[in-house]
């Protein structure tokens, strides 16, 4: 799959960053304003996939391989899990927020709410791996037109 | 009275939109218009002072957009022949119908729109979560400390539900890699 | 009369699921209907003249809670927006499944050829 004209590619190396940077900021202010794992994640997606679409699979699979992203997407659930077993652990409950009931923070600042900020980045890791995963499995596919004139698809070797 | 006019110009500009992307014959032009009722329902989220819902909601639909237009663009649709089953097409109008009037009926013993429930019962979770978010939590957002703190379970089953589609796409995508190499030798 | 009209949505994304042949449109007749469950759930929460569920530093704990919508059913439609998600790309790779292996979106042609 290839990239896109100069123009797309020139505007896409300064949109990006900023683009990450939006998301990253709206995960870990999730608890001071509205945000939270859900957004930041699809948004962190989102800007993998603009680098895609503009420069080429083989570009953004040199980045970040499909092995990476397996890892990434297992490590956000497996985070979320131990967090709940942590809770499990030291409180009696599962889940039990108790980072904020030992160590409470001052209100409306960041560190304020315990294992909040841990799980807020957790879940978003998994859903910016898992669709970044999905988009590049699905823009594998290529359409190609064969000698006798009609349509065939292939499609290319996987790095697995 | 003032946002209640606003979302009713909100939801005719999304019915109108529904029926576009339902009876339009080009694939690409409906998906686009789904597009515009996805970005619709975003503002009247913002209308109902629900502004983490609507970040999510316009991220998401971006994405849908993207998936959508990936899956069927160059691939039209070829019209079909002739034959439209009258008797097919009157039962399912029928059931549309009578299904509208009976949920008709059921909107009246809703309470009027503006008063939530948790107004008229008083010992309701949301007013405890409303009461004690803060002190409890420490988190200034009540929705992030409902998901994450006080009904974790289901943002844990939400991650499974993810985990299992994702995996479920890959294993659809992925089998034909087998068939089309035994083909080619 | 909001109720109704988002019923009215739903009912449309019903009939789009129901009578298309086109794979493609059942899988937006289900989205639609989606949608307008989504937008149901939020509409029950809303308090007349609310304020968003967000704390603000220096306001009254009672008066927020006086004035504030409900936090419960958006906490839910934020899981059920990203399920939906999921589910509609599983939906999506099936698609692109079947045209490769049948060459047609047309569900009545596909339950013809039969593989």
């Amino acid at each position: 799959m290839n990239g896109m004209t100069v123009i797309v590619k020139t505007v896409t190396r300064w949109l990006k960053v900023f683009i990450f940077l939006y998301g990253i900021y709206i995960i870990i202010t999730g608890h001071l304003a509205p945000g939270g794992g859900f957004a930041g994640g699809v948004i962190i997606a989102c800007s993998y996939m603009l680098l895609t679409l503009a420069y080429g699979k083989e570009f953004t699979l040199k980045r970040l391989s499909l092995r990476a992203g397996h890892h990434l997407d297992s490590s956000g659930a497996l985070l979320f899990l131990v967090v709940a077993l942590f809770g499990l652990g030291s409180g009696g409950i599962f889940f039990a927020n108790v980072l904020q009931n030992r160590y409470p923070g001052a209100k409306f600042t960041l560190l304020s709410s315990g294992t909040i900020l841990i799980s807020n980045i957790a879940i978003s890791l998994k859903v910016a791996a898992s669709l970044f995963l999905i988009f590049i499995i699905l823009s594998v596919l290529r359409i190609v037109l064969v000698e006798d004139g009609s349509q065939k698809m292939i499609q290319e070797e996987e790095e697995e | 009275m003032g946002i209640e006019l606003y979302l009713f110009i909100l939801l005719v500009f999304l019915i109108v939109g529904a029926l576009i992307a339902v009876e339009t014959k080009n694939l690409l032009s409906s998906v686009i218009s789904l597009g515009a009722i996805g970005f619709g329902l975003s503002i009247a989220f913002l209308f109902l002072r629900a502004p983490d819902l609507a970040i999510v909601q316009i991220a998401v639909e971006v994405v849908l957009l993207i998936f959508l237009i990936r899956a069927t663009i160059g691939r039209d649709v070829i019209p079909t022949k002739g034959h439209i089953h009258w008797a097919g097409l009157l039962i399912v109008c029928l059931l549309t119908v009578g299904f509208f009037a009976f949920g008709y009926y059921a909107f009246r013993s809703l309470n009027e729109f503006g008063t939530p429930i948790i107004s008229a019962v008083g010992n309701a979770p949301s007013n405890k979560y409303l009461a004690d978010g803060l002190k409890e939590t420490g988190s200034a957002n009540i929705v992030t400390s409902i998901l994450l703190d006080y009904r974790a379970f289901d943002t844990l089953g939400e991650a499974t539900v993810l985990f299992a589609a994702v995996l479920g796409a890959l294993a659809v995508l992925r089998g034909r890699a087998w068939s089309k190499r035994e083909k080619d030798k | 009369m909001v109720y109704a009209l988002c019923f009215v949505l739903f009912v449309i994304g019903l009939y789009c699921a129901l009578t298309k042949k086109n794979i493609v449109k059942i899988v937006i007749g289900l989205t639609i209907m989606e949608y307008a469950v989504n937008l149901f759930l939020v509409l029950l929460g809303y308090r007349k003249d609310g304020v968003a569920p967000i704390v603000e530093e220096g306001a009254g704990p009672l008066e927020f809670l006086a004035r504030s919508v409900d936090p419960l059913p958006q906490a839910l439609v934020v899981t059920s927006i990203v399920i939906g998600l999921g589910v509609t790309t599983l939906a999506i790779a099936l698609c692109v499944r079947l045209y490769e292996k049948y060459g047609t979106f047309d569900i009545s042609e596909i339950r013809r050829l039969k593989g």
